[in-house]
């Protein structure tokens, strides 16, 4: 087996050392019922590399990926060009073969990068502190509201009609656990995003811990958030904004300007591929007050027993190995490889990088936006939006969208998938365009369209 | 714009130790410093060509929305970039460097044939919304993943989307409240109390807190394991559930686990099992036919995912029959030739009415599962049970080569599993297990894990792994057994080490006493340089 160095005689010899007579002898301690012999049934035994790689690309192939179709599905997950450089430096083996930086004499590049992430994520968020990444954006929003929760020691949260359906719910599984209450709502397709914000003002009251809210939306629109930052601040509540596309903010005013207390994102966009769903990277950041309530591992700066500067894992009396149950979340990882990831993306990008790629996707959006719209009987209802727009079809589009991608065109979400159930939104289909989308695949979407409507 | 106008200069210290001669640079030979990108990149400079940007008007439409004050954001070039993080590399140890023995943590070699197979475009370029005709292979792959982790388990059902350990066992805990919430509808007591053993990993008592349970320790016996009587006793109508590591944290076989499961079951409680040492038994030990109800398998340990210097990880969770119907969605199931995602809640309200919501956004860490899958394809179950025997060889090797210099606790009551628990009884006054580790750094190994388990004072925990050679397991023993002569003879230098590290020893104390967790410009370095 070529992943096992030891041979026979090696095996041998240590079991000498050892004292034992067979390898059996070291199993001793299992029950005998339990004991089991021989290679498990049903399984096949093991396998030349080239037999293994026959057989995960025959899988490969069953898939239509991004890159082989005109491509337009966004709703969390975006696809953008990665630089070739960004991966080839995390399969660096001291990158990807590395442990949590637990010894930060021999881990200072793990640590200095995450410091570095820090950073970058607090600026385009535009907070005062981030952490070195959680699983993804989902979770990453769950945990913003029980940071919420304790912070104001208030249990009702209100989310948006415009948070993505799956964030709603892993917040609903985690609050029938733990006793947060939520109140939820769905998009409007007849509404815009200043009414959904004017619903939620009006929801607030002195119970409510915080207001979740997704910008650009579920449906791509894009919001001021600044007086809905006003009035919870008013009513002692946080506003926890969530951003699952942030290559947003290369163009539009970062959630903290507007007054988030809470920022909690998915950052996959940002040097991360697809990967059918994970994994992906969580983004949080907060206001330097509020750090010592903030869930998953940080990066500081120190110095050694020389003088140096460095780094290290710090204010870990949050977390879950030294608290035990007191511990501010039960997190142990993070996501680390995707982090360095992102943050090698931000730093190929720059700031006029990011700048400017905003500004593409956006221009790409608003031609598709405007070919699409013409079509008969197809309606925009979203606006402003930055990437991702979401039109109303005279039919529901989830037949819609199968009948694209049989003929090779992969043309947006339908709101019928990700809210199944709900008749008023069956007719929604939301349409992401990145740089990577050519004119050539807006006019392949355009027809794809039309011809599945008539 | 330039962020930082200053440049920056490493601090090369006081010129203790082994390096006294000057340094203009601060730099050695192949160990170089190296700045923080804020002060090396730009806000002008990019290392991406794009497309020339869309007319000033295109942006119209976002009137007030539009960003106006700069972000702060430095940039490089290609070649400055590739240069950053492959000298930041070089200041990390790593597997593919050498022996990373850190116990319960499984840190064995990451075959680079998952890496090819994750990259395939049918998977990494996959959106996790593509229709379902469109992505039957991923599904298929997910379902290959569950099949194999059942069979290896014998246990009937599985729940793929955790994303970690940690996010596994809350997935475990959340069935089994389910589970009982389902009791007490039917009339049933509530439950409250979860019980943990003293040994436990840290993210056990903090998820069965999140979950809203009251967390009780059950006490270790004096050789190390679960103590039955004791468990008995607490046992009881108010314990939900009972949390057990097995192979437990010290190294060794729970020997009463099935008695254990017998009694939890008696009383109306769970079993959770926490996976976190699954290298050691699989594909000789099935926990199904221990008694579990649930386990979480970490892929980045027993299956070979990359730690990737902290995640990612994934977590899937095996049930027992009982709990298969409160696990979460969504899940994949075939039917026929075809494979369906489960997750529409309607869905589910019609086939699966007891499942628990979701717990992340899509459908897991696929990228984990295409890893994984390369590593159990190429093992087999042959090569996945020769895994299990040369990891539980290598500890046990470890563990009688150096019983007579390190105090070994339980050594006395057997063979241990896939690692070797050391105390540091023994050690000269005012040495520690922390000295041991850190000159084990200047003998350029990474250290086991310190002070972990609880139970057992300065406890130093190693766990070789299957995939070291025995003469690299020689010349660990040989740089163990000198350290830790040192450290009974109460060599002085030993308290300075690492002396050879990128960093001699960090302040963590001044990191958490004055938070910095954010760059920032020192505005006296500015004007010290014009």
């Amino acid at each position: 087996m070529r992943y096992l160095p030891l041979q026979d005689g090696d095996r041998a010899a240590m079991l000498a050392r050892i004292g034992a007579g067979s390898i059996d002898d070291l199993f001793v301690d299992v029950p005998e019922a339990a004991r089991f012999e021989g290679p498990i049934a049903d399984l096949p035994m093991h396998a030349p590399e080239m037999a293994v790689e026959r057989q995960l690309a025959g899988l490969a192939r069953r898939n239509l990926a991004a890159g082989e179709a005109p491509f337009f599905l966004g709703a969390g997950a975006y696809r953008h060009h990665i630089p070739a450089s960004v991966d080839h430096l995390i399969q660096r083996g001291e990158f990807l073969t590395s442990y949590t930086p637990y010894q930060p004499e021999i881990a200072q590049g793990t640590l200095q990068a995450l410091f570095e992430f820090q950073t970058q994520v607090a600026r385009l968020l535009g907070c005062d502190v981030a952490n070195a990444s959680m699983y993804d954006g989902s979770t990453a929003c769950w945990e913003a509201i029980g940071m919420a929760r304790r912070i104001t020691r208030r249990g009702k949260a209100i989310l948006s009609g415009g948070l993505h359906p799956h964030y709603v719910s892993v917040c609903k599984t985690m609050a029938r656990f733990t006793g947060d209450q939520l109140a939820t709502g769905v998009p409007r397709l007849d509404g815009t995003a200043e009414q959904e914000i004017a619903r939620l003002i009006a929801a607030i009251d002195g119970e409510t811990s915080c207001v979740v809210v997704q910008n650009p939306d579920i449906l791509g629109r894009v919001a001021d958030l600044s007086e809905l930052a006003e009035a919870c601040h008013a009513k002692g509540a946080l506003l926890v904004a969530v951003v699952t596309e942030p290559v947003s903010l290369g163009l539009i005013r970062s959630p903290g300007e507007m007054g988030a207390d809470i920022v909690a994102g998915e950052g996959q966009s940002i040097g991360v591929g697809l990967n059918f769903g994970g994994p992906y990277v969580g983004l949080f950041a907060t206001r330097e007050r509020y750090v010592r309530q903030m869930p998953g591992r940080l990066a500081g700066e120190t110095v050694d027993a020389a003088g140096k500067r460095g780094f290290v894992l710090t204010l870990s009396t949050r977390e879950q190995h030294i608290r035990r149950e007191k511990a501010t979340s039960n997190i142990c990882t993070n996501s680390g490889l995707c982090a360095l990831a992102f943050s090698i993306h931000l730093t190929l990008l720059g700031e006029a990088g990011l700048r400017r790629l905003a500004s593409l996707n956006h221009a790409r959006t608003v031609t598709a936006a405007e070919r699409l719209a013409a079509l008969p009987d197809v309606e925009r209802v979203a606006d402003p939006f930055f990437n991702e727009f979401t039109l109303r079809l005279p039919k529901p589009s989830r037949p819609i969208v199968r009948a694209m991608a049989a003929r090779g065109v992969l043309g947006g979400v339908s709101l019928g998938r990700l809210y199944p159930g709900q008749s008023a939104l069956e007719t929604g289909l939301v349409v992401a365009v990145t740089e990577t989308v050519s004119d050539e695949d807006i006019a392949a979407l355009a027809d794809a369209l039309g011809e599945a409507l008539s | 714009m330039s962020i930082n106008a200053s440049g920056w200069k490493p601090n090369i210290g006081d010129g203790q130790g082994d390096h006294e001669r000057p340094s203009f640079t601060g730099n050695r030979a192949l160990m170089l410093e190296e700045p923080l990108i804020f002060e090396i990149g730009d806000t002008e400079r990019t290392g991406v060509d794009l497309a020339d940007a869309p007319a000033a008007n295109a942006v119209d439409r976002l009137g007030a929305l539009l960003r106006s004050a700069p972000i702060g954001l430095p940039g490089l070039t290609e070649p400055e970039t590739v240069r950053h993080y492959t000298r930041l590399s070089r200041q990390n140890y790593a597997i593919d460097l050498g022996l990373f023995p850190l116990g319960s943590c499984t840190m064995k070699h990451n075959p680079r044939l998952n890496e090819k197979m994750a990259r395939l475009p049918g998977f990494a370029d996959l959106h996790p919304l593509t229709p379902i005709e469109q992505c039957q292979g991923a599904l298929a792959l997910i379902h290959l993943v569950g099949e194999w982790l059942k069979a290896l388990t014998n246990m009937p059902a599985i729940a793929m989307s955790p994303k970690a350990g940690a996010h596994g066992e809350l997935c475990g805990l959340l069935a089994i409240r389910a589970a009982h919430e389902a009791r007490e509808r039917a009339g049933g007591a509530a439950r409250r109390t979860v019980l943990v053993p003293e040994s436990a990993h840290g993210t056990n008592p903090a998820t069965a807190a999140f979950c809203g349970y009251a967390v009780e320790s059950i006490p270790a016996t004096g050789d190390g394991r679960v103590d039955l009587a004791a468990l008995k006793a607490k046992l009881g109508p108010d314990i939900a559930a009972v949390m057990i590591t097995n192979p437990n944290t010290c190294g060794l076989f729970e020997r009463d686990m099935i008695a254990i499961a017998d009694a939890v079951h008696a009383a109306g409680a769970y079993l959770y099992c926490d996976g976190a040492n699954f290298n050691a038994i699989v594909g000789r030990v099935r926990p199904g036919d221990l008694g579990i109800d649930a386990m979480h398998i970490n892929l980045h340990k027993t299956f070979s995912t990359p730690h990737g210097g902290g995640g990612p990880g994934a977590g899937p969770v095996v049930f027992s029959q009982a709990l298969a119907p409160f696990a979460p969605l969504p899940f994949v199931e075939k039917q026929g030739d075809r494979f369906v995602l489960v997750e529409e809640e309607t869905a589910q309200a019609e086939h699966h009415g007891d499942a628990f919501g979701r717990m992340v956004a899509f459908h897991g860490q696929m990228g984990m599962f295409v890893r994984a899958a390369a590593y159990m394809l190429s093992h087999g179950a042959d090569g996945l049970r020769q895994v299990a025997e040369d990891a539980v060889l290598a500890a046990n090797y470890v563990l009688r080569s150096l019983e007579d210099v390190l105090e070994a606790p339980f050594a006395a009551s057997g063979p241990c599993m896939h690692e070797a628990l050391f105390s540091d009884e023994g050690l000269a006054d005012g040495f520690s297990t922390l000295d041991i580790a850190k000159a084990l750094i200047d003998e350029g190994f990474h250290p086991m894990t310190m002070y972990f388990p609880l139970v057992v004072h300065g406890a130093m925990l190693i766990e070789p792994t299957e995939t070291e050679s025995r003469a690299t397991l020689d010349q660990f023993i040989g740089a163990l057994r000198s350290v830790a002569e040192r450290g009974k003879a109460g060599d002085p230098t030993l308290q300075q080490a690492p002396i050879h590290a990128p960093r001699r020893r960090l302040d963590e104390t001044l990191a958490a006493r004055k938070p910095v967790l954010v760059w920032r410009e020192q505005p006296d370095a500015a004007v010290a340089a014009e």
